[in-house]
């Protein structure tokens, strides 16, 4: 199990240091800060020195590190650093340097309330806040009554929901947000194309809400009303600790009782008819050593009431190039001699339509002939209203003892960020 | 939101005279304790910083009284970080914390014991034990919850006391509580003492089980971590029960968290050895493949730790993923550790249908920057020559292509395949070796080297000027690498065989027999040279029958591992040794080794390839069985018949390690030691079948415990200290660190 938990900046200055167990001192820091943070070359987020293992996670500059001496298992201690993660998210709007030094005392009561001897505990945020705060107004004298509810919140089936939450207006909101990965060859097949999906939800219901959740899940619709044909085939749901999986596996419902506020419902997979929202159509020549010419055309591949926004198209250029010229009509382009790309950018893209641009990449001479790797282009982009899996969301039942109507909202985004590759 | 704090300008070093200063004059005029607040968190920003603050050990200990939770939990981090190295001090908060003890508020009392539990002295350790038999019965879960940790740190501290307290008994009991947190804790507990070498032994029977099971659905997903993963130690008596149990945790898969997944899986394989219906066993499979897949979407840590796992559990059971390569087709941006991974699995998954995509990929991966990266890709396109026949001609196409480009790492992998490939294929694609032959220059590692001398003489009748080439080898024979001297020697006695007319020939294979046998002091060089040389002087045609004896095909089913070994690997499914694909009693030291247990369910090949577990936790390091030599059978069934006879073997309790001596050179002990259990796992197996009918050796395709990638592991994970390469040793290590 996790021997000791570890918050490193980039200098390798330690923020956090908690040694739960004394199989370590606190110098082995130091060893951690020579192997990796002063490593230029890290290529393993383990690593084993003797019997001594180090897990890290890099986020905005820090290290979060977790040590241990045992056949620990890895994924639970990847998870446990994630989760660390999202807590300070959730507490403290943001996790780097400066977040937290600002809130060191409040990190270490939290990492022993999370984590006892090495043993990830109880870690629901919305539980977590009822008795650790930023405020510095606790005292002693919380009502015996009051902790009571806490521990037996913190302990209990439905560990993420506090009993007492009251709300005036009952609503939920529903964000299905899909991130599409496309990656295409330069003869312009489909390698591979993808869905990863997440359903955020934002639950302001009173009391103690049962919901049942009904999706365009091919298994389910195949076995209620054949003929229709709007179906989605899921390879894979994962969902939060709140949903029923027995009563998934028998029938495929999704029934909980939702956590307060904001949480993440489930994730899906899925890879079958997959609608490619942008299509890129590169065509790119090299011009004997010195040249490379572009033209890119990018086709937005949806109904024409839809539109992208925030599309990024990033074409790389050789890493000898020293002027480019770009030529786009619709949007803005840029040479980014840092990155090695050509960033070109489009505000709104209407459903339908079709824009490209010409580049052309002036290289010097280069004493040796190293071939260029030919990056891929790489396209960011948002549909708002549209999933590339063609994931519905048919009904959301809310059932509470006390029979309130409750107000629901659905809103659907498909985004690429990083993943969306064409090569050329 | 929750205001954001605003501490850091705390972070700075101070002394310890003024912190003492502060802390007295904030004994009067402190209204709300903001003065005292401030000061403990400077110091608590200290002590993070690694400023040795005990000496204000009883001014901190002064604002105890102050009513305030903040104050105390700081305190109490203050507590943890020096209670331990004032043993003479630590009487003065001894009467706080056994009031917090009794408080009544729980979050009060289970934080009175979790503080004291931290502190492994025996003066609070003393003072904890008759509250924590309390708080192991208290009326508030929570509380039972942080007394169930307690006592595996009341263990460490102290085996006898907690032995003598009756706390195992008191966890046992929590395993049948009502709160499923509760259980869950006592469960890990239960767990850690029980892998404890000197500790009680850990067993689950049927109805615990199933009690346990209950629990499973009502538990954080932390507590269904430790739930099932308590479940290997449970031994199926009966298939049903094992099928039963399988079908109930089947659900598990669907978990959002890749620790609870990967847990279920590892139990779901562990049980499939005691299920016997097969159609359940293919319902497993399949059910396993999606959330595998599912967990490549997260972050990239966990992707690593998933494809690590994938690679072994594919080599089990094929069936989880067949049709799933293009998952693994690496991202550009992928992490350098994530690429290779996935790199391996895509070799795995190659067959016939989808070479010609694999093989499009890896050359794409071929021109990318990262040299360990396009080094295995380029390898890999060799060997999926050898495994895919109908891609060979495209694969040895796509290898020639490459090595146009002159980048010599890749020439130089290139030819390290093709080796392969020729012997893989004798007869077929001979007609490049003049190809091969123009990059004579590039080669500068000893491996392609060698490759290339052994193209050379296995081929000398066809090369017409072989023995040119061999003869400006041999140039630098004396400074070259051993690897390659062996080679050349061999190279040079084919030639002579080949071409015994030419004097070109002869005076080259005598200049090189001279060098080994007089120049050189490696004995494996020596012996080779001798006995070439004693062959051609005794009998030159029976030297041309040995030397140029056909030789095995080469095939890739060498590339799975044992199936004994894989068992056992399995058992450690999700955790650092599926990582570095290493038993972790191998690596870890103090780690107990795990294995399958016999039973009347155990399936008939499983009980045939077990293997038992070694009896002492690190292997003794005065066995020096390296290499292929004889295997010592005696000790080695001694060994055998001891473990079957009682399969957890207690060790005097007083000793935890066995003394290592310190023999010539760690680098080379700790070498030696992996080794002993490789060739354990090798070996084992066989001698065991003398009651069964043996295996027929070339049906068994997990016969050999090679990997995919034979001798390249530059790039394989591993833990540092075990690898050798020059480096220190476990022991030195240790005491580096600690």
């Amino acid at each position: 199990m996790i021997s000791a938990f570890f918050i490193f900046n980039q200098k390798g200055e330690v923020l956090i240091s908690r040694l739960y167990r004394t199989d370590f001192k606190r110098s082995i820091a130091d060893v951690f800060r020579i192997q990796v943070v002063s490593n230029s070359d890290v290529r393993s987020p383990i690593i084993t020195l003797g019997s001594t293992s180090f897990f890290h996670v890099r986020i905005n500059n820090l290290y979060v590190v977790a040590v241990t001496k045992t056949n620990a298992n890895a994924a639970l201690v990847f998870e446990f650093c994630y989760r660390f993660i999202s807590i300070c998210k959730a507490y403290f709007g943001k996790v780097d340097e400066e977040a937290v030094k600002n809130n060191f005392v409040v990190i270490y009561e939290l990492i022993d309330e999370i984590n006892d001897f090495g043993y990830p505990q109880n870690s629901e945020i919305d539980t977590l806040k009822t008795y650790i705060t930023t405020e510095s107004i606790v005292s002693t004298n919380i009502a015996a009554e009051e902790s009571s509810k806490i521990t037996t919140q913190a302990t209990g089936a439905i560990s993420w929901r506090r009993a007492d939450v009251r709300y005036k207006k009952n609503e939920a909101f529903v964000d299905v947000i899909e991130n599409v990965n496309l990656s295409m060859s330069a003869k312009g097949n489909v390698l591979r194309a993808d869905v990863d999906g997440h359903i955020q939800m934002r639950a302001y219901l009173t009391g103690t809400p049962e919901c049942k959740f009904g999706l365009n899940d091919k298994l389910v619709i195949d076995k209620n009303d054949k003929g229709q044909s709007d179906a989605v085939e899921l390879d894979d749901c994962r969902f939060h600790q709140c949903v029923s999986l027995a009563e998934f596996d028998a029938d495929r419902t999704i029934s909980f009782v939702p956590p307060d506020g904001e949480f993440e419902l489930m994730r899906y997979r899925s890879t079958s008819n997959v609608k490619l929202p942008l299509r890129v159509i590169p065509s790119v020549t090299e011009v004997g050593t010195t040249q490379v010419q572009y033209t890119v055309i990018v086709k937005a591949n949806f109904n024409n009431k839809l539109s992208a926004t925030d599309v990024v198209i990033r074409i790389p250029t050789p890493l000898n190039t020293t002027t480019t010229e770009c030529k786009a009509p619709t949007g803005k382009a840029k040479y980014v001699p840092a990155e090695n790309v050509i960033i070109w950018k489009i505000a709104r893209l209407q459903g339908g339509a079709e824009c490209s641009i010409r580049a052309t990449a002036d290289l010097t001479r280069t004493t040796t002939r190293q071939v260029w790797a030919r990056p891929p282009i790489d396209v960011d982009f948002q549909v708002l209203m549209f999933t590339a899996s063609g994931l519905i969301v048919r009904f959301l039942k809310v059932f509470e003892k006390s029979n309130y109507q409750s107000v629901k909202w659905v809103r659907y985004l498909t985004k690429a960020s990083g993943n969306y590759q064409i090569r050329f | 939101m929750a205001s954001a704090g605003q501490d850091a300008k705390f972070f700075q070093r101070g002394k310890i005279e003024e912190f003492r200063a502060d802390l007295q004059a904030a004994e009067s005029k402190d209204k709300k304790f903001i003065k005292r607040k401030t000061v403990l968190k400077k110091v608590v920003a200290n002590i993070t910083m690694g400023n040795d603050m005990s000496p204000l050990f009883t001014d901190v200990v002064q604002c105890l009284g102050t009513p305030l939770l903040e104050i105390k939990k700081m305190v109490y981090l203050f507590l943890m970080s020096y209670g331990r190295s004032r043993p003479d001090q630590i009487h003065m908060v001894i009467p706080n914390f056994l009031q917090d003890c009794n408080d009544r508020n729980p979050l009060i009392r289970a934080l009175a014991i979790r503080t004291m539990s931290y502190i492994p002295i025996p003066e609070v350790m003393e003072a904890l034990s008759d509250n924590l038999r309390h708080c192991l019965k208290d009326r508030d879960p929570y509380v039972r919850k942080t007394a169930a940790i307690c006592v595996v740190k009341v263990y460490n501290a102290d085996p006898r006391r907690a032995e003598k307290g009756g706390f195992v008994e008191q966890l046992r009991d929590l395993m049948l509580d009502a709160n499923a947190t509760v259980v869950a804790n006592a469960v890990a507990a239960l767990s850690e003492i029980g892998d404890r070498q000197d500790g009680v032994i850990f067993k689950l029977n049927l109805a615990t089980a199933n009690r346990l099971l209950a629990a499973l659905g009502e538990s954080s997903e932390w507590g269904q971590i430790y739930i099932l993963d308590s479940l290997l130690r449970y031994v199926p008596e009966r298939h049903a029960d094992a099928e039963t149990m399988a079908e109930r945790i089947i659900i598990h898969l669907n978990h959002a968290n890749s620790a609870v997944v990967l847990t279920t899986i590892k139990i779901l394989l562990y049980l499939m050895n005691y299920m016997e219906n097969r159609r359940l066993v293919e319902h497993c499979c399949k059910k396993m493949g999606p959330p595998l897949v599912a967990l490549l979407s997260s972050g990239p840590e966990v992707q690593y730790v998933t494809l690590r796992n994938i690679l072994l559990i594919i080599q089990r059971r094929p069936a989880v993923l067949k049709n799933d390569v293009r998952v693994f087709f690496c991202k550009y941006n992928d992490p350098i550790y994530v690429k290779l991974a996935k790199l391996e699995i895509m070799y795995r998954l190659a067959r016939a249908e989808n070479a010609k995509e694999v093989l499009a990929e890896l050359q794409e991966y071929a021109s990318e920057v990262d040299i360990d990266f396009v080094r295995k890709a380029v390898r890999s396109i060799g060997r999926l020559a050898i495994k895919v026949e109908a891609a060979a001609d495209q694969c040895i196409q796509a290898l020639l292509n490459l090595m146009e480009n002159k980048v010599t790492y890749v020439v130089q992998e290139a030819i390290i395949v093709t080796k392969d490939i020729f012997r893989r294929y004798p007869g077929q694609y001979e007609g490049i070796i003049p190809k091969l032959c123009e990059h004579l220059d590039a080669l500068d590692e000893s491996e392609s080297k060698a490759a290339m001398v052994w193209i050379i003489g296995q081929f000398a009748d066809r090369i017409d000027n072989a023995d040119e080439l061999l003869d400006d080898l041999c140039y630098t024979f004396l400074e070259e690498h051993v690897e390659v001297q062996l080679a050349l020697l061999t190279a040079t006695v084919k030639l002579f065989i080949y071409k015994a007319s030419s004097e070109r020939a002869k005076t080259l294979v005598h200049k090189v027999l001279k060098w080994a046998t007089e120049e050189v002091d490696n004995p494996d060089l020596r012996d080779r040279g001798f006995m070439y040389w004693r062959m051609l002087a005794i009998n030159p045609s029976a030297a041309k029958d040995i030397v140029l004896a056909e030789k095995p095909a080469i095939t890739t089913d060498s590339d799975r591992m044992d199936r004994g070994a894989l068992d056992q690997l399995l058992l450690h499914t999700g955790s650092l040794g599926s990582i570095y694909h290493k038993n972790p009693e191998t690596f870890i030291r103090g780690a107990i080794g795990k294995s399958l247990v016999d039973s009347p369910a155990l399936n008939a090949h499983s009980r045939m390839v077990l293997i038992p577990l070694a009896p002492t936790a690190l292997p003794p390091s005065v066995v020096n069985v390296t290499g292929p030599g004889p295997i010592e059978s005696h000790s080695s069934n001694l060994v055998d018949a001891e473990a079957l006879e009682r399969p957890p073997p207690p060790p005097p309790p007083e000793s935890k390690l066995p003394i290592q001596p310190q023999t010539n050179g760690d680098g080379q002990q700790d070498q030696s030691t992996a080794e002993v259990s490789r060739n354990g796992n090798s070996s084992e197996p066989e001698d065991d079948d003398d009651d069964v009918a043996p295996l027929p050796k070339s049906d068994d395709p997990y016969a050999n415990l090679a990997g995919a990638f034979g001798t390249y592991m530059a790039d394989e994970p591993r833990p540092m200290a075990a690898g050798g390469g020059g480096g220190r040793g476990r022991n030195d290590l240790d005491d580096l660190l600690f």
